[in-house]
Formats: C-alpha cells, structure tokens, sequence
C-alpha cells in the first residue's frame, strides 16, 4: 500500500542477561520486543497500549533508532532503516522524530530553550542554513503555543505541560513525517493533558503527521487514536480500528485490560462487566510456552501451551487477534 | 489500646476543621493547605481529588501527624478523632493513635517498607510491640493478614524481603502492615497511581472488601476521577489548599456546583469526543508562595468577575442541605445552571 509511512517485519530485541564481571557469559536474554508486525499510514495514529514492562518503550526506541534490533526490518518509505548506513541513515533518521514521557528529565538543565529546540539543526545543519536558525525556533515556539521571547529561558521556569511543548517543538524541528510519542502525557495534569493532547491532534491537521502513540491511559489512547495495538509480552496480541479493539475485543487480554479501567461515571458502577485477572505478568527473559498469556487466561485450553497463536483474522475476530478461540465480547458496554 | 481521654463515642469519627499548613522555606513561605474542612464516618469512603500540589498529601500527613518540620507548621485548625484534638496530643499519645486507630498507605510501598528485614519479621513486629504478642503468636499472625490481602503461599512468602514482590504484592503487604493492628481510618494516598490498571483493580476490590468486612473509614486521596466514581461515597475536591466542593458521588458527576469541578470533568475524554478537542482549563494552578488575591481559582475560571478578584468566597456556601453539599463559588447557583 502506497499510503505506508512506516512498517516493521519480524522486530525482535532481546537483552542479554550476564553472569560474571570480568568474563561476561550469556545466560538468558529478556525478550523486550519479541517479533512485532506494525503498519502505520500517512496523517494516522497508531495507538499502542499494555502493561508495564510489556516492551512499548523498547519499541519506541526500536523506531527511532536509540536501540539497534535483534532481528527484522523497519521499513521508512520502502527504505529498510536496520541496514541503511552513514548519510543516508542520518537523512532517513530525520524523518522519524520523539516526545518522551518526562518533561522534568528529559530537558537538559543546562541549555536554554532555544537551544535545546534547534539542537538538531546542528545534526542535520542542510535543514536550516545557520542565519536562520534563531528565527525557526521562534517559529516552533509559536507553532507549539509558547511565548517566542522566551528562547532565552532555562526548562526550570517552565511548567510541565509547557516542557513538554517544547519536546514536541523539538521534535518538530526537522520536519519529520512521523512522531512517536512515549507516554507524552502520563506524568500530566488532566486539565494540563487535555491542553497537550490537542496541540498534538492540531499538529497532526497542520502539517500531516503519523504518529506512533504510547499509553497506559486507555482513554486518552481511545481519543487520539485510529488504530489501537496491543501489546502483551514483548508481542502484539490485538490490533484494529479503535472502535474493534474497544468495542469488540477479541482477545481475552484486551477484554481484561478494558474491563479494568474504571469509567467516570458512577452511574455505572457494578453495572460493568468486569474481568478481573490473577497474577502478574510473567517475566519477559523466561515466556510461557505457546500462548504468552496463558498463566493469567481464564480460557486457556490445552493447546494454548502447545501452539503459539498468530496474529490474525479469524473466524470469530474480523480484527487481526493472536488467540486460538479469538470472539468479541463487549466488556464496556454503557461507556 | 487504652482509651484516649476525651473519646466520646458519638461524635464523628474524623474531623478536620479549617486546617492550615505552610512551609517555610528559603524561597518564600508555601501555603500548602488553607482551610481544609472535611469528616468521615465508618464504613464510609471520602475521596480527596484533586491535582497534583493541591495539598492532598500535605492534609493526609498533617492528620497523621507525620508532617515534614521544619520546614512544615501546622499553623490554624483542628483534626479531631472522635472528638479528640490530635494536634494538641502530646507525641506518644500520636504515636499510639497513629499505630491503632489512624493508619495510612502511601503511593511508594518500596520505600514504606524496610529493605533489610523481611516482611513476616515487619508485620509481627507490629505485634510483639503493640500487642506484646510472643514470636511464634506475632507470626502466626502475620500469615493471616498476608492471607487476607490474598498473598498467595502466605506462608512462604512470609520469609520474603520486600524487593521480592511485585509492585501490586508491595502494596498488598503495605495494606497488610497498615491493617495489622485493626485501625478505625484507612488513608490511602494515591494507593494505585503507579500500577497497571490490571493491578489497581485488584486492589482496589481488595481495599473495599476490607474495608467493608471491618467498617472502617477510608479517605481515598487520587486524581483519577475513574477510580471516585467507582469506589466513592463523597468527594471533596481541592485546589490550591483548599476543599473547594463537597458533595455526595453522584450528584457531583451529575451537576457539579463549583467551577472547577466543572473544567475537571469536562476535560476527561470521553467517547463523544472523539475527533473533537477536549476542553482545557486555561493557565496553570498557582504557584503556592502567591495565591492569588480574592478566589485562588479566579485566574482560569470561566465564570470570574470582579467580585472573584476581590472577594474571596466563604468557606462554604449550601449547595444543598439534602444531600449535604456545598461549594466555595460566589457563583456556584450559575454553574449549577440554575
Ligand atoms: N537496556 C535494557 N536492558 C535489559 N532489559 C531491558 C532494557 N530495557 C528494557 N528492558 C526490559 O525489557 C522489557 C520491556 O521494557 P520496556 O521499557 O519496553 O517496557 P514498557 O512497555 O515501556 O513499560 P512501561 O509501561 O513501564 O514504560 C522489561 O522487562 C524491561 O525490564
Ligand atoms: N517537605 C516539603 N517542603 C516544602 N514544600 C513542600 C513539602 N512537602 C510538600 N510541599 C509543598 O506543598 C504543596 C502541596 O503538596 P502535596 O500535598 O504533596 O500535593 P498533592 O496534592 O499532590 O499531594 C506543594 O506545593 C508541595 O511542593
Ligand atoms: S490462546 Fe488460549 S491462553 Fe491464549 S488468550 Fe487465547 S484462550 Fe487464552
Ligand atoms: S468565586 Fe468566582 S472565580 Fe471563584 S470559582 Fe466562583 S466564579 Fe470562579
Ligand atoms: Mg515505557
Ligand atoms: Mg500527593
């Protein structure tokens, strides 16, 4: 399809677990990203959902290159990221930008604003001649709704929310086709959040951007989102349209997770249908055999041990779901 | 626990009256809580909302008696327990309700627990100390209230150390330290705020059988107005140190009296919004060393007029009688939509 911004075959990252200080051996790997398959087109968002430690940030960072992959392709307008090399991955790395969860950490102290926002320009210096780097940050500030006098000031005298604008100015800066956003507004206010997520959707009008959207909110991700993934120990289990994936879930991981999330409304309270489920998530360097999900699954059979269910259509799911006796079930009916 | 003097049975179980904290410190003094009113009764579960810096957490220590000094002063109000003042108890007096009667849970289990012993040896301890218990009786204990926060194999994870347990098992343990020696006034201060939303169901249907097993009080401190809605039986909602609405769970989803409650709600997002923007709240709250002059929320509120910039509202205005509420708003009868 010729409106594919981005996709990724096979995308595997594990992390060697050591033993020794001096004669490092390999003793295990934790699979972080463990074979993902994800398609985002152009203007879209791609939301991606899961518990903690299920690989979501591994994989953002997969996507942007501060990580190098295990195994399998990521492919940036039909150019395949993981083999290009030298001036043409820096040319290709440009396209692909990050706004990161923590507005407090993820701003150096040191540097002024306007620094930090035309940082990339010195990387990629083609992008804007040196005369007019002070007016293109000028520029992104107003873009993002700050004060462009303010180039000069340090991310202290700033609020968080009005940080986190400035990463997503950042990110800005080289034009980028696709963003992706790490939990861009977890650790914010709701009424600060809602002031983020629509100078993102706006962004996203204004200039055509896709964006790859991280959170454990499943609201906010229902909101900004067109397409949801669902991702359960290092794989995706479910992926579709946001309304399949929230309305009808297939996959009996996706129906707990929404099944959990508390509605504001107290009207529905005790009315919801909810799952919940036992245990923690297993520990991603020591899997369960055949369905990941397995030891927390009320419906596990068993040849969920035995076989490892593929992501895709099934006779009861009309949406791609990685389980073998996949079927919708409405758990937030009322919503 | 011998009775504390002045107990008297039916006056409310906990009542804070016009509670003023500050904090004094290098860079102006911070007026953290500036009038806190609330009470809660047993068996009965008050949420606290509110965003962050608000002073919920400064209010829930003030009450446990575990605040910050210097650079923290307790400097106006009352916190009653059954008619008792707390604040004007001697320490050990504090130590002991703090032990037997109020107890709290906090956000971080990891660093309420001690790293270095494990956590049967914690949890009899609570009863070696408190109910002089033997060794092998404070054990046995121990394993039964693991039981009831449902570790599973209490028996052998009793000889665990904290950092053995996942961060939901943690905060199970911490609820079981907080229960241990049966308390009347649970605060739970963001219990759930680092966990998956798989977890926090967990506890808090386990913090609500408890709760309802033993009729205790519970002041549920969060932002997460998901989880008001679906455990609370009153709200009180403060911004900038103060309680600003106050009203039973329902009507304030259905017609919130004040301003703010209002800005909060409609900035959740919800299904029939999708594609829409979502309503923000302009501006930023306060920095707390400058509360602004007349109402504190004048500054981002929608219905602010003069008077809001001169006149700051009184501590609480009858929403109505019945049901108990009220709000601080000049206005609140326009927001109301009356
Ligand atoms: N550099 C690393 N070395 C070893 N293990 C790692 C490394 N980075 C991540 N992991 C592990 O990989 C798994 C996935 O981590 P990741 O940060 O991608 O999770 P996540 O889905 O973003 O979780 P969260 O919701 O908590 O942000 C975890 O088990 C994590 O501990
Ligand atoms: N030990 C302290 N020293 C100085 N200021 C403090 C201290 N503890 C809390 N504060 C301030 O008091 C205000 C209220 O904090 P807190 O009650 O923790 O808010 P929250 O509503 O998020 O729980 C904040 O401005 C905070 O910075
Ligand atoms: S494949 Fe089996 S264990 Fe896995 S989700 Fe489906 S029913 Fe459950
Ligand atoms: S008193 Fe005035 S400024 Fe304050 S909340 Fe009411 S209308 Fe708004
Ligand atoms: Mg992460
Ligand atoms: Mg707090």
């Amino acid at each position: 399809m010729s409106d594919v911004v981005l996709e990724t075959k096979g995308l595997v990252k594990h992390f060697p677990i050591t033993q020794g200080i001096v004669f490092k051996s390999k003793v295990g790997a934790v699979r972080a990203v463990d074979g993902v398959d994800i398609q985002l087109r152009r203007g879209e968002t791609l939301g991606v959902v899961g518990e903690s430690g299920c690989g979501k940030s591994t994989l953002a960072k997969l996507l942007v290159g501060l990580e190098t992959p295990t195994a399998g392709s990521i492919n940036v307008r039909g150019e395949d990221m993981v083999k290009l090399k030298g001036a043409a991955l820096r040319r290709a790395r440009r396209n692909i930008q990050m706004v990161l969860q923590d507005p407090y950490t993820s701003l150096n102290p040191r540097m002024t604003v306007g620094d930090i926002i035309g940082e990339p320009f010195e990387i990629h210096p083609e992008v804007v001649p040196k005369g007019g780097r002070q007016r293109a940050v000028q520029d992104l500030l107003d873009t993002v709704g700050l004060n462009p006098d303010h180039i000069n000031r340090y991310p202290h005298q700033f609020s968080g929310g009005q940080r986190q604008r400035i990463g997503i100015a950042r990110a800005l800066a080289l034009k980028p086709e696709i963003i992706v956003c790490d939990e861009p507004v977890s650790a914010l206010d709701v009424s600060i959040q809602a002031q983020v997520i629509n100078l993102l959707e706006r962004l996203q009008d204004e200039f055509g951007l896709s964006y790859i959207f991280i959170a454990h909110d499943l609201s906010v991700v229902r909101h900004i989102s067109d397409r949801v993934a669902v991702m359960y120990l290092g794989k995706v289990i479910e992926t579709g349209h946001d309304q399949a994936i929230y309305e009808q879930p297939t996959h009996p991981y996706t129906q707990a997770l929404l099944s959990a999330v508390p509605v504001p409304d107290p009207r529905l309270r005790g009315l919801r249908d909810q799952i919940v489920l036992e245990g923690d998530v297993p520990s991603p360097a020591n899997p369960p055999s055949g369905c990941r999900f397995r030891t927390r699954c009320w419906k596990a059979q068993e040849a969920c041990a035995q076989q490892e269910p593929l992501l895709q259509i099934r006779e009861r799911s009309p949406h791609p779901s990685a389980c073998h006796f996949a079927e919708i079930r409405d758990v937030v009916r009322g919503r | 626990m011998d009775v504390l003097p002045g107990v008297d049975a039916r006056a409310p179980l906990l009542e804070v009256n016009d509670l003023h904290v500050e904090f004094r410190t290098g860079y102006g003094v911070a007026k953290a809580v500036n009038g806190a009113n609330f009470w809660l009764s047993p068996g009965e579960t008050l949420a606290i909302l509110g965003e962050s810096g608000c002073g919920k957490s400064v209010t829930a220590q003030a009450i446990m008696g575990i605040l910050d000094t210097p650079p923290g002063y307790v400097t106006q109000g009352q916190i009653r327990y059954r008619g008792v003042d707390l604040l004007k108890l001697p320490e050990d007096q504090r130590r002991k309700v703090r032990a037997n009667k109020i107890a709290m849970i906090f956000q971080d289990a990891l660093s309420a627990l001690n790293p270095v012993y494990t956590v049967g040896f914690q949890l009899g301890e609570l009863f070696r100390k408190h109910r002089g218990m033997s060794r092998a009786d404070a054990r046995k204990r121990a394993i039964d209230l693991l039981d009831q926060v449902k570790i599973p194999a209490a028996k052998v994870r009793v000889n665990d150390y904290p950092h053995q347990f996942s961060g939901g098992m943690r905060q199970r343990v911490m609820i079981a330290m907080a229960l241990a020696l049966d308390p009347e006034v649970l605060i739970a201060d963001e219990p759930t705020t680092a966990l998956d939303v798989t977890v926090q169901a967990q506890i808090m249907g386990l913090l609500a059988d408890l709760q309802r097993q033993r009729n205790m009080g519970l002041i549920l401190i969060t932002h997460d107005m998901g989880v008001v809605a679906d455990v609370a039986d009153r709200i009180s909602v403060m911004y900038a140190g103060k309680v600003v609405e106050e009203a039973p769970v329902y009507d304030i989803y259905a017609r919130p009296a004040h301003p703010y409650t209002r800005a909060l709600l409609e900035s959740i997002p919800r299904l029939d919004m999708k594609g829409q923007q979502l309503s923000v709240i302009r501006g930023l709250p306060p920095a707390l060393t400058d509360i602004p002059k007349g109402c504190a929320f004048n500054p981002r509120c929608a219905y602010a007029r003069d008077a809001c910039r001169q006149d700051p509202p009184p501590p609480a205005y009858q929403v109505s009688v019945q049901p108990h509420r009220t709000a601080r708003c000049h206005f609140f009868r326009e927001v109301l939509g009356e």
